[in-house]
């Protein structure tokens, strides 16, 4: 067996936030999100996560490379652990695990040009390479990702979105990573421009070997470009399943829930029919729900369900919950019921 | 009698670029208890379109055409007529509901206005008129959290609270622009259900604007495709997305990966939307089509009926769209990298 590529076992993000008016001796109140996330990543592939806006998919990504403090664990693939490294050892890492963000033109720096963005990583990385060798690199993987390479000099306002998140693509691909970890990419970018960063992300992974984690709300898109997809709900893991495995019998009550709710780009599909409606709103990340975070809104919770915490179960298709398995008709006519009381 | 009839509508703006033809000969009616969705990319004039119905164009903006709501004309009419059409008979709701509602103000004071100005209530009549709306919504405890402010609210309950809003003055046609897009898919599936909900009690006619075609085909009966400006194809929902007839329609059903089926490569739309500023001479979609023949760079195709309740605006011929036969690949260098402009 492969050695993963990258090993994360309970990884915790805690927020101390303290509101306004409390007294200095007030404790801060605690938001925990992300609490107690495991996976692994192998060398070369896609891991989609997918939740809610809230549920931490973004807190996560931002813990593995060190932009929040975190704790638990997060092996790399050399044996170290990637949580709490101080910033000067994490430098060696930053060069095999780099990042691409939502919005293509905010993450761009307006004042500098197209090339001296793309360079920027490969100089701190590499700071002896020399400027004609710089610059050569930065034209052929501008040519790469779909830019020409006569607009070196260009800045980011002079480019249109889509235009601007190949810029993005770049500047994360010029120090050959072994690990990509895109943020919302795509969902800034109208319909017919994401599908040719999407079909360029593929491109690229095939060809570097690269590993991806994609992290989207948007769950046709997360389908079409990962291996496996992990489903996240206030900072904990419901489910996680090979793509195919999870879309087409997917076992947790709210992954189900999730799923139904996809519009489906086909008249003929009768949403009404399908949808397995959640009541209500997502509960506050201050004062989760005791047991499973999901029980508030489940169709299938029991008093099991707020007295224990489930824990993710399953080798390959790994599910944390008490009572796991498609939602049967009644369930669903039930859960209808609660939603237009 | 159509309850909303557009003639030739155009809008443009004076900007410091020139002049920017945002909306163009725009051709539309609508029956009472329809629902229209308007389907098109950033920058195709669709928010442009429903901005010129309700006279809220920017000041560099001008409208010019005929916009007939129940016999009367409301493009650019006086004020006075205006605000009273705007408040009673046609209603807005937008994609930002933090933004366009206002923060300084109890959701109760809020929806209080609108009824005592219009209508001349009581304000003690008003805010039970306005309770009895957010139950409508399906906000739970209304009375309860009528006093509150927006902020105290969540994503999707603000945008309950808008269209509880929008609502209050029973209109005849609610214009919906983007009204999910800031939304999660499980709240979307809220809303929209809602949307269907109240349109079908107060027997109210729809336009929805939006780029998500999987919205589109579980809500509408009537599509319109925008691009650059002009109605590309329109008809029913039926037809129209199982044999589309314009290139462009073609390339966007394609463009997007789809939840309900597996797909290889997304089929990609080569190129960016065009520059508004200077249109191209022909059919704007032609530098992007595959099907481009020489005509299609010279003049514009004009929107016209090829069957029951359908038109599209295209000089190929329709079997060759149906059928995919694209023409024989031009000499070289023809097409450039994607995502150039």
């Amino acid at each position: 067996m492969t050695r993963p590529l990258l090993n994360v076992r309970d990884l915790r993000v805690t927020f101390h936030l303290r509101r306004e008016g409390d007294w200095p001796w007030t404790p801060p109140r605690n938001l925990h999100a992300v609490s107690g996330v495991d996976f692994s990543l192998n060398p070369g592939e896609t891991l989609g996560i997918v939740g809610e806006s809230g549920c931490g998919k973004s807190t996560l990504a931002r813990a593995l490379i060190g932009l929040v403090p975190a704790e638990g664990q997060a092996e790399w693939i050399d044996g170290k652990d990637l949580i709490g490294l101080s910033p000067g050892k994490m430098m060696k890492y930053r060069n095999d695990i780099q990042m691409i963000f939502q919005d293509p033109l905010a993450s761009l720096n307006p004042r500098m040009t197209v090339g001296q963005i793309i360079a920027e990583p490969l100089i701190t990385h590499n700071p002896r390479l020399k400027r004609p060798e710089v610059k050569e690199r930065v034209k052929a993987i501008m040519e790469k990702v779909g830019l020409l390479p006569n607009q070196i000099n260009r800045y980011p306002h002079e480019f249109s979105g889509g235009q601007c998140q190949r810029i993005g693509i770049a500047r994360a691909l010029i120090v050959e990573p072994k690990l990509i970890i895109c943020d919302e990419p795509v969902s800034a970018l109208d319909v017919s421009i994401q599908a040719q960063v999407i079909n360029l992300l593929i491109r690229l992974q095939k060809e570097f070997g690269l590993a991806l984690i994609f992290i989207a709300h948007d769950l046709s898109v997360v389908k079409h470009i990962s291996d496996r997809v992990m489903v996240l709900y206030l900072g904990k893991v419901m489910e996680t399943a090979t793509t195919a495995e999870l879309y087409s019998a997917p076992l947790h009550p709210y992954t189900q829930a999730l799923l139904s709710a996809v519009p489906v780009p086909d008249p003929t599909h009768d949403m009404a029919a399908s949808i397995v409606p959640l009541a209500g709103d997502l509960p506050s990340p201050f004062a989760p729900p005791s047991g499973c975070v999901f029980r508030t809104r489940c169709p299938r919770a029991t008093g099991k369900c707020a007295a224990e915490t489930p824990v993710p179960s399953g080798d390959s298709h790994q599910i944390a919950c008490h009572f796991p398995g498609p939602l049967t008709e009644e369930e669903i006519a039930a859960a209808r019921r609660i939603e237009a009381a | 009698m159509a309850l909303l009839d557009i003639t030739d509508l155009n809008v443009s703006f004076q900007t410091n670029d020139g002049t920017v033809h945002a909306v163009n000969d725009v051709n539309l009616s609508l029956e009472p208890g329809e629902t229209l969705g308007m389907v098109g990319e950033s920058g195709s004039g669709k928010s442009q379109f429903s901005f010129a119905i309700m006279g809220l164009l920017a000041r560099n903006g001008r409208a010019t055409g005929s916009v007939r709501f129940d016999g009367q004309e409301i493009l650019n009419a006086p004020l006075k007529t205006l605000n009273r059409i705007r408040a009673e008979k046609i209603a807005m709701i937008f994609q930002d509901p933090m933004t366009s509602l206002n923060p300084y103000m109890r959701v109760s004071d809020q929806m209080a206005e609108v009824l005592t100005l219009h209508k001349g209530m009581s304000k003690r009549d008003a805010v039970t008129e306005s309770i009895r709306m957010l139950d409508a919504v399906h906000i739970p405890d209304a009375r309860g959290r009528v006093r509150l402010y927006p902020h105290e609210f969540s994503g999707g309950m603000r945008q309950r609270v808008m269209i509880a809003m929008a609502l209050l003055c029973r209109p005849q046609l609610l214009i919906a622009d983007e009204p999910t897009t800031a939304l999660d898919v499980t709240v979307q599936a809220q809303i929209m259900t809602l949307l269907a909900e109240l349109q079908r009690d107060f027997g109210m006619a729809m336009i929805l604007i939006t780029h998500d075609l999987g919205v589109v085909a579980s809500s509408c009966k009537q599509v319109a495709v925008m691009y650059g400006g002009r109605i590309r194809e329109t008809g029913p929902v039926g037809p129209l997305f199982a044999s589309p007839a314009h290139p462009y329609t073609q390339g966007l059903l394609h463009a997007i990966p789809r939840i309900d089926h597996d797909g290889d490569e997304l089929a990609v739309i080569p190129g960016a939307p065009p520059n508004m500023t200077r249109p191209p001479a022909g059919c704007a979609f032609e530098p992007r089509c595959p099907y481009a023949r020489e005509e299609c760079a010279n003049s514009r195709p004009v929107l016209e009926p090829f069957a029951d309740a359908r038109s599209r605006a295209c000089f190929v011929p329709l079997d060759d769209v149906l059928q995919h036969r694209l023409p024989p690949p031009p000499a070289p260098q023809h097409v450039t990298q994607g995502g150039q402009a």
